[in-house]
């Protein structure tokens, strides 16, 4: 199977992007896919945090680029999954360092590696986002249902087809999946919160999943472990959940009734 | 009464709202995003030429790129009602003072003469 390109974007920032790429990722690595994580921020790396390999970066994706380090020198060998990857950016240049051809011929190299080539791509719709959207062969839009999260996705996705590689080329079009996240049953149930249904019909494209909100992920995030490692966490199993839509596997949507709270529960916290 | 609102009040469904602006905005911006570059200056120079013959705001007169069937329509929207014409001396007006920026023309399903399907 030829490797294949997948880019987490969303236009807007804080939705959830690295979360969302780390746990991909390492739900496609948990299901035997050889996978690499590709941070695209560049300026602003958070990648390494979130996959907890912080101390690990000494090559970046930039040095790469401009062949100053071996790809395999760049390459950080995760400890947790034999098959999963990071490959860091740059936190002291600028996202113009992001030279198409570099990046074109550093995935290329990759693709003869692996399965899955993720890319966490930068908020906004500046050369960094649309540098790590060019070459994807699969998008996850990830959206917030919330008014200026969904926004930004239609012109992500407005994007996607017009910008990308795929479409300059005439190439079959980039499939867009909807990931759904910071989920709230409770607050979509008493009408405070965009449903389901309504953010899929606004921007009509295939869900890929439905994330909860879940106290796991900052969990997650302050230990630099993918949440799909914690095998407790609602938020963990939905990404694994859409991890094995990806592959194309059925699975329905879980996490999605309102948690009903009893009476002692309220009174004295969770247990 | 006030105390039974107090008790009971009103609870007001924000997701529909939220939904309902949503599908408004990005119609339009669909719409535009498809638009060509020039729109904007083609409708400040209508404006100059309109201008100099009636009195009319910025906001009366839209420049929208659009379909009917398989015609591609350019369209443009003068609204009179409310206009004042200019009196004319030797033949035109005096070009009007250079017009402050002017927005981008946003379709605005609304707008559409009689003779275009909207969409």
């Amino acid at each position: 199977m030829p490797a294949k390109v997948i880019v987490l974007t969303s236009g807007k920032g804080g939705v959830g992007k690295t979360t969302s790429a780390a746990a991909v990722a390492a739900g496609l690595a948990l299901r035997g896919n050889r996978t690499v994580v590709i941070d695209f921020d560049v300026g602003l790396r958070n990648l390494d945090l979130i996959m907890g390999c912080e101390r690990r970066v000494v090559f970046d994706f930039i040095n790469v680029i401009n062949g100053d380090a071996k790809l395999n020198q760049a390459l950080i060998k995760d400890r947790r999954n034999d098959n999963l990857y990071v490959f860091p950016t740059s936190q002291t240049r600028d996202k113009d360092a992001l030279k198409r051809d570099g990046v074109e011929r550093v995935l290329d190299e990759l693709r003869e590696n692996f399965d899955y080539i993720i890319c966490d791509s930068p908020a906004g719709i500046e050369h960094g986002a649309i540098t790590a959207l060019y070459f994807a062969d699969i998008a996850i839009i990830v959206t917030n249902p919330e008014v200026s999260s969904v926004r930004d996705s239609d012109r992500i996705i407005g994007i996607l087809a017009s910008k990308s590689r795929r479409a300059e080329n005439n190439m079959d079009p980039v499939a867009v999946h909807l990931l759904l996240s910071r989920y709230s049953p409770e607050r979509v149930e008493k009408g405070e919160m965009l449903g389901i249904d309504d953010v899929k019909e606004i921007l009509s494209i295939p869900l890929l999943g439905v994330i909860p909100e879940s106290e796991s992920v900052l969990k997650a995030s302050n230990t630099g472990t993918p949440v799909v490692f914690d095998e407790g966490s609602p938020a963990g199993q939905a990404y694994l959940d859409a991890v094995a839509r990806l592959l194309g596997e059925e699975r329905e949507l879980r996490f999605l009734k309102p948690e009903r709270r009893s009476f002692f529960r309220s009174l004295f916290g969770r247990p | 009464m006030r105390l039974l609102d107090l008790l009971f009040p009103e609870r007001r469904n924000t997701a529909a709202i939220a939904r309902d602006r949503l599908k408004i905005v990005l119609a339009h911006e669909r719409a535009s995003a498809s638009a060509p570059d020039f729109l904007p200056a083609l409708q400040k120079d209508l404006l100059d030429v309109v201008g100099r013959y009636i009195e009319i705001r910025d906001d009366m007169l839209r420049v929208n790129v659009g379909r009917s069937g398989e015609t591609s329509l350019l369209e443009i929207n003068v609204e009179l009602d409310g206009a004042t014409i200019k009196p004319v001396k030797n033949g035109a007006a005096k070009p009007r003072p250079a017009a402050a920026p002017i927005a981008v023309a946003k379709p605005d399903p609304g707008s559409h003469p009689p003779w275009v399907k909207p969409g």
